[in-house]
């Protein structure tokens, strides 16, 4: 099972001939990922070569499908051509558009996201590092080598974070690891991955890490309470974040009193969950609470 | 990117949302001078991005041009909330009869925008919706259709604007959406939205941010921005495309991602409470892929901070691998120099780890000791901190 992404998923590419998209494609492929083609406008019909491995490019997603079935896209063009990307992915119907994208304009992801509202199109990102199930598929740029397939849910706003997390808890696994992403306005939420945990017969515990800024893990906070029996352990980063500082990603600012760590871990922690203090405490809190499932 | 009063009153002067005359001035002799222009009575206000400015003595009224001056000298220079007023805005005063609020905002949690509207303005919205939440109106607005008059006219009577002034208030909300779409705005904020005896309704007082990830469409949001006001440490850090805040602690931090620099932040600050309440010095975010040319960076902007007395490398290798930010942490150092004076803890961990330590051993710098856990090396740092 896994969530979102499985050994049956089947990958394109947009933006798959420029450097970053080039460079993980490469990594994705060496992590076993079905990739099946690139979409670069104006290069449709050339050959992608990855270490005597052709790929093709097509000119649209729409092509990309017909001929190859995909359906999952990874999202590496710049900001500036990234919602006309995501518009034309949702258009032809592709299942999940995992956006790596940084930087894109607020204005863009709310119109996209409307866009996307009533297809069948599940958005990640924008600005994350992706989706992986370990040893079965991995669509971004999350390193496969961190952590193997386990029995650990994850869903983080940080990219860091989330190699930081696997790597602590790289003996027990991961089911699948989202990367939601840091921006103020991003597809795939945290609620949206615990009920996708909690549906997973491969999940048995969820670690779920926020950052200042919104009010989402609020929210999720709430969803925990009212509709989880998997267990949960959090982490929220930002304790000391200064007030209308934007601390590196685009979400992360605290506005008067709202969007603060403190709101967030209060919230997780009145919902039951466990909130470490430190990565490697929360890291700690899994182990504690995995080895009461299996005893 | 939060705009000054008179840069959000140009703005909307620009897309034709009525405001009362005026201008900036950074003298008390050009304010003079606007107010001779303008004629009348005055009012000279401080431009500063905090709030509070009036209990803080930073509005005055002034009948003559020679008043304008002197309290435009009054002002000029004042410290409201840790913020120095470089600027004031010299506007034609309006007796006011009523005082309404309106604002355009993002609704992160549905994804969308929000037009938020009340007929009680003049006060924080914040009090408004704590104490008579019934007199808000919150009006969802579809990213992909946006407002037009008709719903200007819904957001109106949702709000119960009175009659008298229902027209020109959904001629401004339309002004007012365009300002938002066509700038790039995540906020635009009328505070109040007063109307005068005359029954003239005006932009008094306004608050817009822009979304600096839109620059790439905005060549004219540059010149909106004040580096004169931002710290000297944030300034050195933006001109070298570092990502970079300043705080008031102790303790130098570089790490890779926002989030895990945000972690370490915290770290860092529960550890200090073992030694003196030492504390994170600054946020710096080196990213992924990071160079020996921004690790030197970023290391010579955090060790020419006074404030700092020992510094935390924290770096996870991910898709960066650690024996690469071990060379840019060496290159630094010999870049540097003599400059580099201050203790540097180490701690990496992922990707290529043991090649990463092996060349900081070997390396054998005197100023650079390795821990190999993020809490160890917070509870170092912060230690050698609280000596120094």
């Amino acid at each position: 099972m896994a969530i979102f992404l499985t050994e049956s998923s089947s990958v394109i590419v947009q933006g798959m001939t420029g450097s970053e998209g080039r460079k993980h494609t490469q990594r994705m492929l060496a992590s076993g990922t079905a990739i099946v083609g690139g979409v670069t406008p104006g290069k449709g019909g050339q050959k992608a070569d990855f270490d005597g491995r052709d790929l093709p490019v097509f000119d649209s997603v729409a092509e990309a499908i017909a001929e190859t079935a995909a359906d999952v896209t990874v999202i590496f063009v710049p900001p500036k051509f990234a919602k006309s990307a995501v518009i034309e992915a949702v258009d032809a119907g592709i299942g999940l558009a995992v956006v790596i994208t940084e930087g894109i304009p607020i204005h863009d992801s709310t119109s996209f996201w409307a866009h996307a509202q009533g297809s069948g199109t599940r958005i990640i990102g924008p600005n994350c590092p992706g989706v992986i199930s370990p040893g079965k598929s991995n669509a971004g740029i999350i390193p496969a080598d961190i952590a193997g397939a386990g029995r650990i849910g994850l869903v983080s706003k940080s990219g860091t974070l989330t190699y930081q997390m696997m790597y602590e808890l790289r003996d027990i696994g991961f089911s699948t690891a989202v990367g939601i992403g840091g921006d103020p306005v991003i597809g795939t939420t945290h609620i949206d991955c615990l009920q996708a945990f909690e549906g997973d017969p491969e999940t048995e515990a969820i670690v779920m890490i926020g950052e200042i800024g919104g009010d989402a893990e609020e929210r999720a906070a709430d969803y925990i309470a009212a509709n989880l029996t998997k267990r949960v352990v959090g982490y929220v980063a930002g304790f000391t974040a200064p007030e209308g500082k934007t601390m590196g990603h685009a979400g992360a600012i605290v506005s008067g009193s709202t969007g603060t760590a403190q709101a967030k871990k209060e919230a997780l922690e009145a919902a039951g969950v466990r909130v470490g203090k430190t990565p490697s405490e929360t890291a700690q809190l899994m182990r504690e609470l995995v080895g009461s499932l299996s005893g | 990117m939060d705009l000054y009063e008179y840069q959000a009153r140009d703005v909307f002067a620009s897309y034709g949302v009525p405001v009362l005359a005026g201008g900036v001035a950074t003298t008390p002799e050009q304010a003079r001078d606007i107010a001779a222009d303008i004629g009348g009575q005055v009012v000279v206000k401080a431009q500063v991005k905090t709030g509070g400015r009036g209990k803080a003595g930073g509005v005055k009224l002034a009948d003559t041009p020679e008043d304008a001056q002197a309290q435009a000298a009054d002002i000029l220079g004042m410290d409201i909330k840790g913020h120095t007023v470089h600027r004031v805005l010299i506007a034609q005063a309006s007796d006011i009869a009523e005082e309404y609020y309106f604002s355009y905002l993002l609704d992160r949690a549905n994804r969308a925008f929000l037009c938020i509207a009340s007929v009680e303005g003049g006060v924080e919205i914040e009090e408004v919706a704590a104490n008579n939440p019934d007199a808000l109106a919150r009006v969802p607005i579809d990213a992909s259709v946006g407002v037009d008059e008709a719903l200007a006219r819904e957001i109106v009577t949702a709000a119960r604007f009175p009659d008298d002034v229902a027209d020109q208030v959904v001629a401004i909300a339309v002004s007012l959406w365009k300002v938002f779409v066509s700038e790039d705005a995540t906020l635009v904020e009328v505070n109040p939205l007063a109307k005068t005896p005359e029954g003239t309704v005006l932009a008094l007082d306004g608050k817009v941010s822009l979304d600096e990830n839109a620059a790439f469409r905005h060549a004219e949001h540059a010149a909106l921005v004040d580096s004169a006001a931002a710290d000297p440490l944030e300034q050195q850090a933006r001109a070298k495309d570092l990502n970079y805040v300043k705080l008031d602690g102790q303790v130098g931090i570089i790490g890779n991602g926002a989030g895990l620099v945000m972690s370490t932040l915290d770290v860092v600050a529960y550890a200090g409470e073992e030694f003196g309440g030492v504390k994170p010095a600054n946020f710096l975010d080196i990213g992924g892929g990071a160079s020996a040319q921004v690790m030197a960076d970023g290391l010579a902007i955090i060790l020419s901070d006074p404030a700092v007395r020992s510094v935390f490398v924290n770096v996870f290798g991910g898709i960066t691998s650690c024996d690469a930010v071990a060379d840019g942490i060496v290159a630094a150092l010999g870049l540097l120099g003599d400059s580099a004076t201050k203790p540097i803890v180490v701690r990496l961990d992922g990707n290529n780890v043991e090649e990463g330590r092996r060349i900081l051993d070997e390396a054998a710098h005197a100023l650079v000791e390795q821990v190999d856990t993020m809490d160890g090396a917070a509870k170092r740092a912060a230690e050698l901190a609280s000596r120094a």
